[in-house]
Parts: structure tokens; sequence; C-alpha cells
């Protein structure tokens, strides 16, 4: 088992909360997990990614070689473009819909989204309003774990029970709408899993 | 025990469980987790480990130094360029020698994902004259803290402990063990090797020299270095620190030609030099500068026998990756890393709200009328106004520039001339500089603007808090041309006032541009303003 997932999206959007899961759930699961992330300025409103390496072998390599990334996981369309050298050719996009626009120049999103298009094994989703369902839109980012549980090497249980784990401090109402947000991930791209 | 940690968090852990008495430093990407670590580490706290932020690395490693004088272990950590700043007390120390075990950590950057230059702290290491770690793995970092200890303690040297971005930045799992007890307190019986007057610097000086000898034997038989023979000898390859996991990943079941892996220097000859029997052709991969590659390349380059950075078998900058790698070994890669055209440039920018933000909008009010390139400024989020759409600073160099070079260009005639400086950054070294302007009656005006924090590297608590009034005035500014503005849409008009009227006067002016960082908490915003007691110029 392998797995190399690239996280992308906007500074302050939650990128590194989404690693955090995936880093819990492997060690839970007895996997070698290496996790790049972005610390310092590029943190502000910047363009910004992670690489999650899960394995139950060794794991070498901090970063993910290009064209091997299994998943690219976006919580902003533009950004998920960003990556494509790292995409295998059997790999899947899976992004958020919503735009981040903090520059002027941000292209037409239909063009995006055609962009994206052109890769067989694709999902969109529309986080930021399933995250306002489950109680706010910040947990956009968490919709977009329940977006590719599918694809991960952890069962639903273990996944709900790290991000319990990962937000019992900030109390039960919280910890419930991120288990909300999950689940209307999950739900949102399951007409896609056969 | 395992747990998932970032490569600094490893460093950190690794040396409060080797019996870390005391970690010192100074903010900066890629280094600040490790001190941040151990200022929460429940553990530390128990164990009553100092963990401390100072003014600036100088500082850090000076108290470091003192912590070891006193016969415990230390640690002082910093980023690249921050060893610019201590380099005073990195080389001197080496000649005294230390008493508790010290390790400096430095974080550099190669790729420049945060900083100015992509220097190599190995550099310094070797011209200094001390044992150098560099840990291939968050694992490794972990491990080799115990030992990095117990072999300063052995030579009673400091030693470089280097770590780079993306090993500081990534997380793994990482097995601990426990706790050694601290040292004792415990002065040694004859101190004069730490008072470095001329007679006992020069014989402290041969006794480093003398004691090379035995540093290059410790490297060669360190288990931090490996030599595995390959079956094609065509290749041989050098691998120091992470570049390792580079060359693993490229061929994770065997790797066909000899490797020798490097992660504690000096340099280990005798397996350089196996190599060189050995193979026809060597391969060196490090992340940083061509710092083994320049060694033992030939100078002329006429049989470039060693490839690498210097003879573009790997690009001259940027760090390493697993493709560029496996393009040198002339594996299949993709070097190619086009994007959708669609794709446009996200840089980092201030945060909505920010009072940088207000300072500039002011400042451009006015830069019309008081002319184009001249506001000098420094290191900090404010760094930003160099970009779009602000374009309200012209200068970043290092920390602490702003003021001397703003004094400089006025003195060559420059008038007004302007420095802008974060509040950390002017206790980290713009005093001194401000000390000299007031000295010489220079006409410039210094902007501090005062967001109470560190605030790029996580907003960690700054020592200019409620100190910046006092400092200028003590240092000599005239208490009527000290200023305090608030950088608010509200106050846009005084504060253009204020700062045309303190351009205008013709010595020094100090404006402190005050308002706590938006990304702190409320609970920190209202500690700032507690101690920020000064009131406005309103």
């Amino acid at each position: 088992m392998k797995k190399d997932i690239i996280i992308a999206g906007v500074g302050g959007q939650g990128i590194l909360t989404i690693s955090a899961i995936l880093d819990m759930a492997a060690l839970h699961s007895g996997f070698n997990v290496k996790q790049s992330e972005v610390h310092g300025m590029s943190q502000r409103g910047g363009a910004v990614q992670s690489h999650v390496r899960i394995s139950d072998g060794p794991v070498y390599s901090d970063l993910i070689p290009k064209t091997k990334a299994d998943i690219i996981l976006s919580v902003e369309p533009m950004e998920l473009l960003r990556y494509l050298p790292y995409l295998h050719p059997d790999g899947y996009l899976v992004t958020d819909l919503n735009p981040f626009k903090n520059v002027s120049n941000y292209p037409d999103e239909d063009v995006i989204k055609s962009e994206i298009a052109q890769f067989s094994k694709h999902r969109i989703v529309d986080a930021r309003s399933l995250a306002k369902k489950a109680g706010n839109f910040r947990a956009a980012n968490i919709v977009m774990v329940g977006a590719i549980a599918d694809l991960l090497p952890f069962d639903d249980t273990l996944l709900k029970k790290v991000i319990t784990d990962l937000f019992k401090r900030k109390g039960d109402r919280i910890v419930q709408m991120n288990l909300d947000a999950f689940d209307l991930g999950k739900k949102a791209v399951s007409a896609e899993i056969v | 025990m395992q747990k998932i940690l970032l490569g600094n968090e490893a460093i950190a852990q690794g040396a409060i469980d080797a019996g870390l008495s005391g970690a010192y430093g100074y903010p900066g990407t890629p280094s600040t987790e490790i001190i941040e670590y151990i200022i929460k580490s429940p553990e530390a706290k128990q164990n009553i480990i100092k963990a401390h932020w100072a003014p600036n690395e100088k500082v850090a490693m000076e108290e470091a130094l003192g912590m070891s004088y006193a016969g415990k272990r230390s640690m002082v950590t910093m980023k690249h360029v921050g060893l610019n700043v201590a380099a005073d007390a990195f080389i001197n120390m080496a000649i005294s020698g230390i008493n508790g075990g010290l390790i400096v950590v430095v974080a550099d950057d190669p790729s420049q994902h945060s900083s100015q230059n992509e220097q190599d702290s190995r550099f310094y290491g070797k011209f200094a004259m001390l044992p150098i770690f560099e840990p291939s793995s968050q694992q490794e970092a972990y491990d080799m803290m115990a030992d990095a200890f117990a072999l300063s303690e052995k030579t009673q040297l400091p030693v470089l402990f280097r770590s780079v971005t993306r090993l500081s930045h990534s997380r793994a799992n990482v097995k601990t063990r426990p706790s050694l007890h601290q040292n004792n307190l415990h002065i040694l019986d004859d101190t004069k090797r730490f008072a470095l007057i001329p007679s006992f610097a020069k014989k402290q000086y041969r006794q480093l020299i003398e004691k090379q000898k035995y540093l290059a034997e410790l490297a060669e038989a360190s288990k931090w270095n490996w030599y595995k023979e390959g079956t094609d000898q065509s290749l041989g390859i050098i691998a120091s620190g992470i570049a390792i996991n580079y060359l693993l990943e490229n061929f994770p079941d065997k790797i066909p030609y000899d490797v020798l892996k490097v992660s504690h220097y000096p340099l280990p000859k005798e397996h350089v030099r196996k190599m060189f029997d050995r193979v026809d052709k060597i391969l060196v991969l490090e992340d940083g500068y061509p710092f083994i590659e320049e060694m033992i390349g030939d100078y002329l380059g006429r049989e470039q026998k060693v490839i690498g950075r210097l003879t573009g078998a790997i690009p001259r900058t940027g760090e390493l990756n697993p493709n560029i790698v496996a393009y040198a070994l002339g594996l299949e890669s993709q070097l190619d890393e086009t994007i959708p055209e669609v794709v446009v440039a996200r840089p980092p920018q201030l945060c909505p709200g920010c009072g940088h933000i207000d300072l500039y909008e002011e400042l451009n009010e006015l830069i019309p009328q008081i002319g184009e390139k001249r506001v000098f400024s420094d290191i900090g989020c404010y760094s930003l106004g160099v970009l779009e759409p602000y374009n309200s600073i012209d200068t970043l160099i290092d920390m602490g520039a702003s003021i001397p070079m703003a004094k400089g260009a006025a003195d060559a005639g420059l008038k007004p001339a302007i420095a802008v400086i974060g509040d950390s950054t002017f206790t980290h070294s713009g005093m001194t500089g401000l000390l000299s302007a007031v000295w010489d009656k220079s006409p410039i005006t210094v902007i501090i603007s005062d967001n109470s924090a560190v605030a790029m590297t996580g907003a960690q608590p700054s020592a200019a808090m409620g100190r910046l009034y006092d400092i200028a005035k003590g240092l000599g500014v005239e208490e009527a041309h000290i200023k305090v503005i608030i950088p608010l849409k509200k106050y846009h008009d005084k504060n253009v006032e204020i700062i045309k009227e303190e351009v205008n006067y013709p010595g020094v002016s100090l404006i402190i541009a005050q308002r706590p960082c938006v990304t702190m908490s409320n609970e920190k915003k209202d500690l700032a303003r507690k101690f920020n007691t000064f009131e406005p110029s309103y």
C-alpha cells in the first residue's frame, strides 16, 4: 500500500488540518508517513501545498516525484491545476468548486472547469455550501476529506475518530459540525463511486 | 513511543530527551518551530528546561554559551542568515571551547522559500573548524541529538547541527526513548580559556587546530556516515543529509552504484578516497551549495571525475527533488513543470485589516511630495510593501539595514530619507543604527511599524513590546520628534500630517505606528495594548 497525495489551497484554508488528519490516521494504522508542508511568509494568502506520503513500507523522499501523485486534493479550483505536473496518469483530481479570489487577474472560472474536465478522474464538490450546511463555511476543508475518503487506506470510523480527537478541545458542537461536514463530503461524491 | 513529528519538533524532542537544560533562539523560517515546541512542551516545563526567544541570534548564542559555561547542555536555533548575525560568537566559541554540550541548530533554506539567499551553513562549520551533523530524516534528527551533545562534551567544542527547509518542515513517524538527566551546575576549575586575550587565544587556537585530526577520526568512524559498495563501478554517489532520500526514492530496492552517505563532518576522507579508487565518476548530491563537490572536485575542471552542481549535472541553484536526482542518474524523469496557462501566480500578501496597509497608504500619499525611491525598509511582513499594490518601500537587505542605509543615503544628500522597520526587527538590529544616526544628527525619519509581535513567523512575542518609546528616548531621539500614531483609516489624514511634519524635520525623527497584529488572538492583542501605554500624538 502506498498513497501519494498533494493537498493544495491558499494560506489559511486549512490545508495543514487536512494533512494532520491524514497523518494521524496513518499513525493509528501503523503506516509510515512523510508530510512536507509550507510555513512562513507564503502562508499569508499565498499558494500553499502539502505533500502527504503514506505507505506500509519505508517512505524516502519528503517530496512526491512528478507524475506520481495518486490524488491532488484542492480546497480551491485554480490551485488544483498548479500541481498538475505531479498527477499520476491514473490519479484523481478533487477540488472545491469555489474560487478564492485574492488576486486581481483571477482567471475565468469556466476555463478552469474545462481544464479540470479534461481529466476523466475528477471530482468537483461545492464544499463551501456543504460546510455552511454543516454549520460553518470554514469546515470546507473537512468536507474535502469526506470527498476523498473512499480513496484513502483508512475506514470511516478511523477518520471520524481522528477528526473528533483533533477538534475535541473546541467542544462537542465543533466536533459534530466537522463530522457532519465529513459525511456531507462523502455523500456528495457517492454517486460517482462505483 | 512513536509520534508524528515535524523535523523541527524531532530536533526539539531529541534535545529534550538528551538532557537539555536551555534552548535559545530568534524566530526565522524554517527554524521557528524548534523553540516553539520546547516552549509548549509539558516535559520541558516539568523538567524546568529554559526556552527563550532572545532579541537576536547573537544574543541567543551567547546565552546558550553562558549556560554551557555553567556546565549544562544548551542549544541555540536560528535560520541560516541568523548565523551571519551570530557569527562573531560562533567563530570565537570554537576557539574558547565549551563546557556543557552546546548544539548550534541552523536551518538552511535551499530554494529561498522565505529568505534573501540560500547560503549553506556547512561553510560556517568548516570555517569555525567544528564538527557538523546533517541529519537525513526526522528520526535521524531525533537520534543524532544525544550523540551531538555527547560529541560536544567529548571534544569540548560546539557542534553545528544543520537542517534544511525540507527536513525542518516535513513530518514523519519518530520513535522516541526515555530522557537523559540534565547536567548539574558545574564550573571548570580553570576557566581561562573563556577569556580570549591574545596570549590565551593563541593557545586555544592551536589546540583547535590540533583537535582537527581527532575530529576527522570521529567522523570517519561515525555511524551517521556509511559506505555501501555497488556492483556497477561506472559511477559512485556521495549523498549528504536529505539527498540520500532522493537517491533511495529512485532506487528503492537496490542501488547499483557505490554510495557514501554523509551526515557527520569533517568529510570522511578515507571513505571518499575509497570511492575515488573504485569508481569512474562521482556524482555529488547535496542540498545547498556544492560544498563537498568543491572540496573534492578538480579545480580546473579538466577531468570532471566529480560531477554535481558545478558541472551542470544538477542545477546550480535550488533544492534537490526526486526528479532532479533521477535525471542526474540518467533515469527517466519528468522535469517539465508546465502548468495550464490559466493558472496565475498567487504571491503572499498582507492580511486584510493589517496595520502595515494603512501605514503604506499614508506613506504613498506623501511620496509624490517627498520624492520616490527613498524608503529604506527591512525584514518582516511589511517587506510585502515592495510589491503591488503598495510599492511603498525600496530596499530590503538584512535585519536592521533600513536605518543605517537611510543615514548613509542622507549623508550622500538624499533628503529626506525614510526608514521603515518592524518592532522586533528594530530591537533585533535596529537600535545601534538609530544610535549612530542620533549621534551624527542625521536628517532621517524612522518609522517603526509596531504590531507588537514577530508576526511573519507566527506572532511570537516581541522584545520591543511596551519599550519602543523609552528606547528611542534613551538612545537620544528628541522627545519633540518621537510621535505615536495609530494606523487606522479614521486617523489617515492626521497620520499623513504627522509623517509629513517629521519628514521635514532636519534631524532624527521617529514615528511609532502602533496597532497589534490582526492575526493575534484577542487575548494577545489586549496584552499588547496593556503594555503599550504611550499616548498617540493627536
